[in-house]
């Protein structure tokens, strides 16, 4: 138990000194004062509390919904890569649920705002999920066209049914105060919907390891064939649940997003939650307690990144460049453990190895006709 | 409709369509290879900035070339981390999309300052096709494009032909439907995936060459707005053929030109619904034709570490 509580925490905070890492060589190499960047951006990140609270945490709340809902999938051998859409969904089911309520619902608005989201954003992955069942569309290339989908409606209500009242800007009208998420501590912006994220891992880790379902789900994504054969698992209906799960999670991150930080709409909501996502999971070998501390490495890379562009002068997109390096090693090193006997960062313990995970990646048999 | 705003429109939709029909014949032969590349995206956003770097130091041919260089530098780490390190190919093409997307936005500003590039490079011009471009709407729309949607269209037979009469064609097409088969019968899939992988990043940085060189003429952040995502879509409409996938291009080129044509007669319909229009007929044209059935066989999977 102590190992692995030991491994949960040693393994963000290494990906985080490799991100250091790579940030110092990139400041060096494009002449940008390196200390004084990354000073910026330790002090934007976890220079103080109320820092810490305002600006990571609450930055690594979406990533944890969307990390979480990109875990969920995983596990069960679906590649969805469509968080960012069942995101964007969630945000403006829980929009347009806020904005139409009157603010004397109080919390059970709030709740209700909530619960749109979740719908929005399970509704938004079941249609990639009935396309994969039921017509054999890979679900890599539908949750991609459903991404864009769902990014230009939410462009068309923010200048249509769901623009603010003067109609002047791409935006809906703001979230009255009582149906907003309550603030935990006071003149931060550290939201009740941090917690629930938090909560929502818990609760993932638990569902996975101790419930029937969970190990329905799990099989499923190690051996389709053999959950088939020799479990007697309805293969099709737990990925097809699963799909939904994981669209529930990033749909409640979407409106958690919407509650708690950004009250409206904005096209530009998610400046790619889905996609950081996917690097999140996979840091915490899509284990969810683990995407606790992965998420929050990626929100101080991001709310550093802020911090660094601002007093520093240092292109945000450089953070982009670490993210990606850091996925990168992820995947190399997973082969390189392989050819050590060791298994790589991405498979100790957890996920199946690489022989299974072909199988998991492979989409379940579809009845051709 | 008279004939002069229909001549703008086809026109306009030739204009669009040809970084998207450059980008999706890369990314049809990389998925007729069985390799998936999600990464377009940031080969596209790499040759826009090597376009408008080179251009600045060799003029617009060079900045196409730079452009086509870029692609396939970016395409060359996919290459080794997906192909030859067998990693999970989704996962490494969207860290190379973040990875361009973030290295061009940190390097346009490491190059141009603040201030940004000077507003607009040279750019491509149109070169009329003497006597062609004469013919009444369609020679305007047609034979008076600049240098990359001619070599787009001359591409999608000169595709379809080396893939469907050449034995190198069919290796390549052999490895996507089944790579043990192709490695028993004496293909290498590895290096078919790999030249297939570099082809589609040259493709792909010449798309974004276009893009700044023969259209926008200067560089901005994010600029390859989701194109990548695009031609994967038209690849997959236009059904892994070249001649499918050139048609498909065109209807995308249509749509986004649409788009503009109302904004212009002022109609009170959303653009919004002509920019998702296309992915969802996409979605649809999959679902239709049972999606997988033309689909190379292998796409997507991981290789295994043996072969």
């Amino acid at each position: 138990m102590k190992r692995r509580v030991t491994r949960l925490i040693a393994e963000p905070v290494l990906a985080g000194v490799m991100a250091v890492g790579m940030l110092t060589v990139l400041l060096a190499v494009s002449g940008y004062p390196v200390g004084e960047s990354l000073t910026a951006l330790w002090r934007g990140a976890f220079g103080s509390w109320s820092v810490l609270a305002s600006g990571t945490l609450v930055r690594a709340t979406p990533l944890l919904f969307a990390g979480l809902a990109v875990s969920v999938a995983f596990r069960a051998g679906i590649l969805n890569i469509g968080a960012e859409g069942q995101l964007l969904m969630g945000a403006t089911a829980a929009t347009a649920v806020a904005v139409l309520l009157p603010s004397s619902m109080g919390f059970a608005g709030v709740l209700l705002a909530l619960m749109a989201g979740v719908l929005a954003g399970g509704a938004w992955a079941s249609v990639a999920g009935v396309l994969r069942q039921r017509f054999g569309v890979l679900e890599v290339i539908s949750t991609i066209m459903l991404n864009v989908v769902a990014l230009h409606i939410t462009g068309m209500l923010v200048r249509g049914p769901l623009q603010e009242p003067t109609g002047t800007f791409p935006q809906s009208a703001m979230v009255e105060q009582a149906l907003r998420l309550p603030r935990l501590v006071a003149g931060t912006r550290f939201h009740a919907g941090v917690a629930l994220a938090v909560l929502s891992a818990l609760g993932l880790a638990w569902f996975l390891r101790a419930t029937a379902p969970g190990f329905r789900l799990r099989m499923t994504g190690a051996n389709p064939r053999a959950a088939a054969s020799a479990g007697g698992i309805d293969v099709a209906r737990v990925s097809l649940l699963a799909f939904i799960t994981s669209g529930a999670l990033a749909g409640l991150g979407g409106a958690v997003e919407v509650t708690g930080v950004t009250f409206a709409l904005y096209e530009n909501l998610s400046p790619g939650y889905g996609y950081t996502a996917i690097a999140v999971a996979l840091l915490a070998r899509l284990n969810p307690v683990s995407a606790i501390g992965s998420a929050i490495v990626f929100g101080a890379l991001e709310a550093g990144a802020s911090a660094m562009q601002r007093d520093a002068q240092v292109p945000a997109g450089m953070v982009g460049v670490v993210e990606a390096g850091v996925i990168l090693v992820l995947v190399a090193s997973e082969w390189i453990g392989e050819r050590v006997g060791r298994g790589g960062l991405l498979n100790r313990g957890g996920t199946p190895r690489q022989k299974d995970r072909t199988d998991a990646i492979t989409p379940i048999p579809v009845a051709r006709p | 409709m008279t004939a002069a705003p229909l001549a703008d429109f086809l026109e306009a939709s030739v204009r669009n369509a040809t970084p998207l029909l450059l980008a999706a014949l890369g990314e049809t032969v990389v998925e007729r290879s069985g390799v998936i590349n999600v990464g377009l995206e940031g080969a596209i956003i790499s040759g826009c900035l090597a376009g408008l770097v080179g251009a600045a130091a060799f003029g617009p041919e060079g900045g196409l070339l730079a452009a086509g260089l870029a692609g396939i530098a970016i395409a060359t780490i996919f290459a080794i981390v997906a192909v030859w390190l067998t990693a999970d190919q989704i996962i490494t093409g969207t860290a190379i999309t973040m990875l361009g997307l973030g290295l061009t936005g940190t390097l346009y500003r490491v190059i141009y300052g603040d201030a940004g590039a000077a507003l607009s490079e040279a750019t491509l011009s149109p070169l009329a096709i003497p006597g062609l471009a004469a013919i009444p709407v369609i020679g305007y729309a047609l034979f008076r494009q600049p240098l990359p949607s001619y070599l787009a269209a001359a591409l999608v037979p000169a595709i379809w032909w080396w893939m469907y009469r050449t034995r190198s064609g069919l290796s390549l097409r052999a490895t996507g439907e089944n790579p043990s088969a192709a490695l028993a019968s004496g293909v290498a899939p590895r290096q078919v995936q790999t030249l297939a992988v570099l082809f589609g990043g040259l493709c792909g940085g010449l798309a974004g060459g276009t893009l700044v060189l023969a259209q926008v003429g200067t560089f901005a952040e994010n600029m390859s707005a989701g194109r990548g995502f695009v031609a994967i879509a038209i690849v997959a409409l236009g059904r892994w053929n070249p001649i499918g996938v050139a048609m498909a291009a065109l209807l995308f080129g249509m749509a986004s030109a649409l788009q503009f044509f109302f904004q212009a007669l002022s109609l009170d319909i959303p653009y919004q619904i002509f920019l998702a229009l296309p992915y969802i007929l996409t979605l649809l044209a999959l679902a239709l034709s049972s999606g997988r059935a033309s689909a190379p066989a292998a796409l997507g999977l991981r290789q295994r570490t043996d072969s």
